[in-house]
């Protein structure tokens, strides 16, 4: 197994109270596995993330455990923590791409990175691994803002990986990509996988349609919490949460115009996490909704790596 | 409404800006009352640039920009009519202030004389049209809230204004699918009641459910554009064919995709510049444009 999530609960101290950004999500990931991670803004996907590699002064382990590689991975722990970072769990944040420093050259940057973690630079693995995304070498002596979008998130690609973590967790990139530029990236993810750079990978998007393209699994988180989590393919055609078929249902497929047909979004929106309510988070929204689901539904494996948090599912 | 004519921005880089770059090449568009134009390409297509050229964010370097024959002028009066906004909602919120402040400035420059009960009124209305609770989202500060939400807040900063035009520059890509749509229902709405909209995206079928027109600018150059169904059902340029063959359908794999295939320029007597192959439909050259 690579990774194992018990019952992880991660809360943002503020003025108003904790806001229960991940309340008690359990998961395992298998080695070599790609983890498609979706659901509405604000459930808690990047939460989870950096949750992995580096809590923020605002955020509490509130309880629970994760397992990497069979190792306790001390999140609540800052120092502790900088063993593994970047060298077993790396993480390309959201907005990542305007994050490099506009005034380094790409080659320098790297090589002070690799520095301040006492790293040297290995300038041929470096270039094999451009090659790999389809980079050409000289960006190394380029500036950031002469590369293309696509071309600045594969670099962050191959930065993150270098020291070849066992998990990489990918925030959202490639919502500003073109779509061939997606394309590229995602089959460079792989390239990664099967390179043995990474190991296993999460993949946090919004576009369910292009992890199902990549992804092996496909978890879908709802207000902190995970709704269903099943095999990509299962998920995408036969989801069994009613969040799921609702959030299927919303995608535009190329052909849909809006003048021919309104696409519907989800009526209503999430509770709040300061103090959610007890039972299901979705049953505002559900229209499957009965008594029941007063009751906070677990988890459960319908079949084989197919799990679903729903009474009637 | 708005008018892009033969616009150019060149960008100095480099350590003393010894270098230049050309992120908007001798691009010409317009976008009338009521209608939603989409601008498709990548990040570093140069339609951000575009973007904020049209709000007066970076100078012109040649051409012109004019919404209702007016040049562009940065300052009250224009942003009573002309908004943008962002992609990267975290770099418009003042990280020390609560992220309600946005609709409070507008208030003060705008509608001084508006009742605060009534102005407050106004606020939580628009933060529902944009499907956010006020009770949620009110009161925090940006980075207590997550991407998605800080967007809608800017979208709902902007329907506070009697906007004629509307820059959405990729408001959707951070939002999801079903918000997205909310949002994008939400835009056709406005058009409905006048409003023009250009809406930035790389997103091909977010930018064929909303527009009535499509512009495919790549390397800061207009590849193909003209009436949505046109560019989507006869898409003429490789480079058009290209992003609709990539594009992640659900249930087909990419590999089914059907092949780009050549240029169809000069097959269909272009001779330099854009052609219009039918009646509002424009194509450049793939040679001629170094796609
Ligand atoms: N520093 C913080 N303080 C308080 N609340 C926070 C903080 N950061 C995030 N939150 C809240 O935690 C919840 C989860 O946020 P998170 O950023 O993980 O969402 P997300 O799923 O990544 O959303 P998106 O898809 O918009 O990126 C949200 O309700 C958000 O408002
Ligand atoms: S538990 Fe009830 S409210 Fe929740 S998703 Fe299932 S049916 Fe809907
Ligand atoms: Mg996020």
């Amino acid at each position: 197994m690579s990774l194992r999530v018990n019952d992880l609960r991660v809360h943002y101290r503020t003025l108003r109270g904790e806001v229960k950004a991940l309340d008690g999500v359990s998961f395992t990931m298998a080695d070599g596995e790609i983890l498609g991670l979706a659901g509405e803004s604000g459930c808690g996907k990047t939460t989870l993330g950096k949750s992995l590699i580096r809590m923020d002064g605002r955020m509490r382990h509130a309880g629970g455990t994760v397992e990497l590689d069979g190792r306790d991975l001390p999140i609540g722990d800052d120092k502790a923590m900088i063993a593994f970072r970047f060298h077993e769990v790396s993480l390309i944040p959201q907005y990542s791409m305007s994050a490099m420093n506009p005034t380094r050259r790409i080659g320098r940057m790297v090589a002070e990175l690799l520095r301040s973690r006492g790293v040297p630079l290995d300038v041929k693995e470096l270039e094999s691994r451009l090659d790999l995304v389809g980079l050409p070498r000289e960006v190394l002596n380029r500036y950031p803002i002469e590369l293309s979008g696509g071309m600045k998130q594969r670099m962050v690609m191959v930065i993150s990986t270098l020291l070849d973590p066992s998990l990489l967790i990918a925030d959202e990139i490639t919502s500003a990509l073109d779509v061939s530029t997606q394309q590229a990236v995602a089959k460079a993810l792989l390239g990664f996988r099967e390179s043995g750079y990474v190991k296993s990978m999460i993949f946090i998007t919004h576009d369910l349609a292009l992890t199902s393209h990549i992804a092996d699994t496909i978890m879908v988180m709802y207000a902190g919490r995970l709704a269903e989590k099943a095999p990509s393919n299962k998920l995408t055609k036969a989801p069994r949460h009613p969040y799921t078929r609702l959030l299927i249902n919303s995608l535009p497929e190329i052909g849909v115009r809006h003048q021919d047909r309104m696409l519907k979004g989800i009526p209503g929106s999430p509770p709040s996490l300061l103090d959610p309510p007890r039972g299901c988070r979705f049953r505002d929204r559900c229209p499957m909704a009965g008594e029941e689901c007063a009751e906070d539904p677990p988890p459960v494996e319908i079949e084989p790596n197919h799990f679903v948090a729903c009474w009637k599912a | 409404m708005l008018k892009v004519d033969n616009v150019t921005k060149v960008y100095k880089v480099g350590t003393f800006g010894g270098k230049t770059m050309t992120a908007v090449d001798a691009v010409s568009f317009d976008v009338r009352p009521g209608e939603v134009v989409s601008l498709i390409g990548e990040s570093g297509s140069g339609k951000s640039t575009l973007g904020k050229m049209i709000l007066g964010l970076v100078p012109i370097t040649s051409g012109s920009i004019t919404v209702d024959g007016v040049a562009v002028k940065p300052g009250k009066e224009y942003y009573r009519s002309v908004q943008g906004v962002f992609q990267d909602p975290f770099s418009c919120y003042n990280p020390v202030f609560k992220a309600d402040r946005v609709f409070q400035l507008i208030k003060e420059s705008y509608y001084p004389a508006v009742p605060a009960a009534e102005w407050t009124e106004r606020v939580r209305s628009a933060i529902r049209d944009v499907r956010l609770n006020p009770d949620e989202v009110l009161g925090k500060f940006p980075h207590q809230l997550s991407g998605g939400q800080l967007q809608r807040l800017l979208i709902a900063r902007a329907l506070l204004l009697d906007l004629k035009l509307l820059i959405a520059d990729e408001i959707t890509s951070m939002l999801d699918a079903s918000t997205r749509i909310d949002v994008l229902n939400l835009l056709a709405e406005l058009k409905a009641r006048g409003l023009g909209v250009l809406y930035v995206t790389h997103d091909l079928s977010l930018g064929h459910y909303l527009a009535e027109r499509t512009v495919v600018l790549r390397h800061g150059t207009v590849v193909e554009m003209g009436v949505t169904a046109k560019v989507f059902d006869d898409p003429l340029h490789p480079y058009t064919r290209q992003l609709l063959s990539a594009v992640p359908r659900l249930h087909a794999p990419w590999e089914e995709a059907a092949p780009v295939g050549s240029c169809l320029y000069h097959e269909r007597g272009g001779t330099g510049g854009l052609l219009e192959a039918d009646p509002g439909h424009f194509v450049a050259c793939a040679q001629l444009s170094n796609c």
